[in-house]
């Protein structure tokens, strides 16, 4: 029974931060139609500045939360302003161009991106500070639940609510969710939407900053190539939720998170991203318009 | 002053540029002594590359918008060279005579790398059929590449196999593992089917090196025979030349069988495929088949490329198809130009010998092929070499003036 508990809460613990880093795939995929490659790296960045942020100053002497909060803040500022450049200079020029054409244009940004850090920072692992193990839980939750588990969930868990509140309630998630539906009549209603993509990746960025931060002080370590995996996984819990979905992103990243820490735990640990990846064959060929997704028709 | 507004554009962006690349190009911590070193030096640099690079972004963006508004892009200088056969027909001799006395001219290392330039080569055709006729972006070619490689080094090892029974038979299982994957997934859009190919070869990757009793894990297989010239004991030297010719006569034998093809009624349909995939299957093309088909066909090189890398460097392992390999062959098929033949080998070729003589690239390769993909997409989609369509044209006779 412990032992199913532990990868009960493991298999959460991963599955939100999977979740966290869906939600930009399957917003951009919305608004879009573009599968963004390098949102696995933007995860990626988030977490090497965190960590240059935290390091430089736990050297200064500070300790703790503050510690926490000014390495997020900054690493979630950066990863939107790449997010942000990336749409900018990768995505926007091609606009009008054959599908074809942003999503190889995306596989050279996610290439560039992995080997940029990798020259300027290194390409071994570096160990991450533990920055969410200060946090001192009462003690019947305690029992249950490391700090850092608690932390992830709780804050993967807020930032969602927060985010389908924003979507639902204001009017710029209004004119989000307009943009995703018909991004011609959008514009003749008088939405800028060149401004809402931008947003919109900004949004996604900052939320993969967050799940970078997380994951980073979770495992201990990071490297340049983390965002591979995480990307491909976090995208397959976007299609598994049903892509273009946000309660879909979530649900998809509790499920896989879930699989690939029972099938892990059970099965075998070798396997782990082997998992992930059938499942995503395996959705795709069985139902493709995902969990809660809608199956769409292709038209002239 | 023509290029005022460009000057201060790029002189902000490259502001943007230093702000953003500050923490990552500036600082480096190490954790463990807890040090951090400040790269000031490296700030002049973005801030002078993006300056630079910046401004011959934003310049030949307006050309391009510029040229657009023109007119339509006729044939390139290239292009009519090609078409003329005085000056095409000695330049092919040339070539051929070059590749010719090649391996007896320079030394066994160069030799060597050419070799390996060349198995690019067929990789780049290869995938060319899938991603540049078909337009089914393949991101896990490399997972048939391994597939050719290891059922050679397998069969070898269980059964002592030739290399040139096995050479049909890594085709074939290539090709079967093409329509395995393709089979179900052709049913899905473009960039699925992109991310389902990716998926499909990490997992061969991660198979390979974990099940140890099948594939021998990370440590891969060694002493793989070099191929047998009609049983005659070859020299290291010997068989490196031996290697080379017979990459020539594979490569001129995918030129041969590419360029039937591409003419041809399936050629055609593919190309139709890429276009509009709705009004392809209005007009009557069976989809699926043809999808399957391109699938098939591109693995089959793969398969047939996998066999001669073992061949090559006699030892494999998981380490040499990773997903480094399918970005680098889908960047010579992207540079060269989708579709065209002649682009793609020049890009193959300029691709492997350019980091490999200066070494200072080598670093930045993939770092500067991902830049390219990039430009090339925003710039010139159409590769260095673009494919041409061949045309019927009716030609009004030259009958009496006026009538």
């Amino acid at each position: 029974m412990n032992f199913f508990w532990d990868l009960f809460l493991g298999g959460i613990t991963r599955g939100s931060i999977y979740a966290l880093i869906a939600l930009g795939y399957t917003m951009v995929y919305g608004i879009l139609e573009l599968i963004n490659f390098a949102h696995g790296e933007i995860y990626m960045i988030g977490a090497f500045t965190a960590l240059i942020v935290a390091s430089i100053l736990t050297m200064h002497g500070l300790t703790g939360i503050s510690v926490l909060l000014l390495a997020t803040i900054i690493a979630v500022l950066y990863s939107s302003a790449y997010g942000f450049s990336v749409e900018k200079i990768a995505y926007k020029p091609l606009r009008q161009a054959p599908r074809l054409s942003p999503l190889i244009s995306a596989i050279g940004m996610s290439i560039f991106l992995q080997n940029y850090i990798m020259l300027a920072q290194t390409s071994d692992f570096l160990p991450f500070p533990d920055l969410l193990q200060e946090f001192e839980l009462p003690e019947i939750i305690a029992e249950w639940i490391a700090p850092s588990e608690f932390m992830i969930i709780f804050t993967a868990a807020v930032l969602m609510i927060c985010l389908t509140l924003v979507l639902k309630f204001t009017k710029m998630g209004k004119a989000m969710r307009a943009v995703a539906q018909d991004r011609e009549m959008a514009m003749l209603l008088g939405i800028n939407v060149n401004r809402i993509i931008s947003r919109t990746f900004i949004i996604g960025s900052a939320l993969a900053a967050i799940g970078g931060v997380l994951i980073g002080s979770h495992t201990g370590r990071i490297n340049f190539y983390i965002g591979f995996a995480a990307g491909i996984k976090a995208f397959t819990a976007a299609v598994l939720g049903g892509i273009g979905s946000i309660p879909g992103a979530m649900l998809g990243g509790l499920v896989l998170g879930l699989t690939e820490s029972f099938a892990t735990g059970y099965v075998s640990s070798d396997y782990e991203n082997v998992f992930a990846f059938a499942l995503l064959i395996l959705i795709l060929i069985f139902k493709p318009e995902g969990i809660l997704g809608r199956s769409s028709q292709q038209k002239v | 002053m023509k290029f005022v507004e460009e000057f201060k554009k790029s002189f902000f962006i490259s502001l943007g540029l230093i702000l953003l690349t500050f923490p990552i190009m500036v600082i480096q911590v190490n954790t463990i002594e807890n040090v951090v070193v400040w790269r000031w030096r490296n700030l002049i640099f973005v801030g002078l590359g993006g300056f630079i690079l910046s401004f011959f972004w934003l310049l030949f963006q307006k050309k391009k918008g510029d040229a657009i508004a023109q007119a339509p892009a006729g044939h390139s200088r290239l292009h009519r060279i090609m078409d003329e056969p005085r000056l095409y027909r000695p330049a092919l001799i040339i070539i051929a005579f070059c590749a010719l006395i090649f391996p007896f001219v320079f030394s066994h290392y160069q030799v060597n790398i050419m070799t390996t330039a060349l198995i690019y080569v067929m990789l780049g055709l290869g995938l060319n059929i899938e991603v540049g006729l078909a337009g089914l972006l393949d991101l896990g070619y490399v997972a048939f590449y391994a597939v050719g490689a290891y059922s050679y080094a397998l069969l070898n090892y269980h059964f002592g196999l030739g290399f040139w029974s096995a050479l049909p038979v890594g085709a074939c299982l290539a090709a079967f593992a093409g329509i395995l994957v393709g089979f179900p997934v052709l049913r899905l859009r473009g960039d699925y089917l992109a991310i389902v190919t990716l998926a499909f070869a990490e997992i061969i990757r991660l198979v390979l090196e974990n099940w140890n009793e099948f594939s021998f894990g990370p440590s891969g297989i060694s002493n793989i025979p070099r191929p047998g010239f009609f049983g005659i004991k070859l020299t290291p030297e010997q068989s490196a030349i031996y290697m080379y010719f017979l990459l020539i006569l594979m490569c001129i034998f995918t030129i041969f069988v590419i360029h039937r093809l591409q003419h041809s009624r399936i050629g055609r349909a593919w190309v139709a495929l890429r276009e509009d995939e709705l009004a392809c299957q209005a007009m009557g093309i069976d989809k699926t088949k043809a999808k399957l088909a391109a699938f098939a066909l591109g693995a089959t090189w793969a398969g047939m490329a996998g066999v001669l890398f073992a061949a090559k460097t006699t030892f494999i392992n998981p380490a040499s198809f990773t997903f480094l390999e399918s970005a680098m062959i889908l960047s010579i098929v992207v540079l060269g130009g989708m579709g065209s033949v002649v682009g793609v080998v020049i890009a193959a070729l300029a691709l492997i010998l350019i980091p490999e003589y200066l070494r200072v690239f080598s670093d930045y390769r993939m770092l500067l092929f991902g830049a390219a993909l990039i430009i090339m997409m925003v710039f010139r989609p159409q590769g260095i070499l673009a494919d041409r369509r061949k045309k019927y044209e009716f030609h009004k006779l030259q009958s009496g003036e006026g009538n």
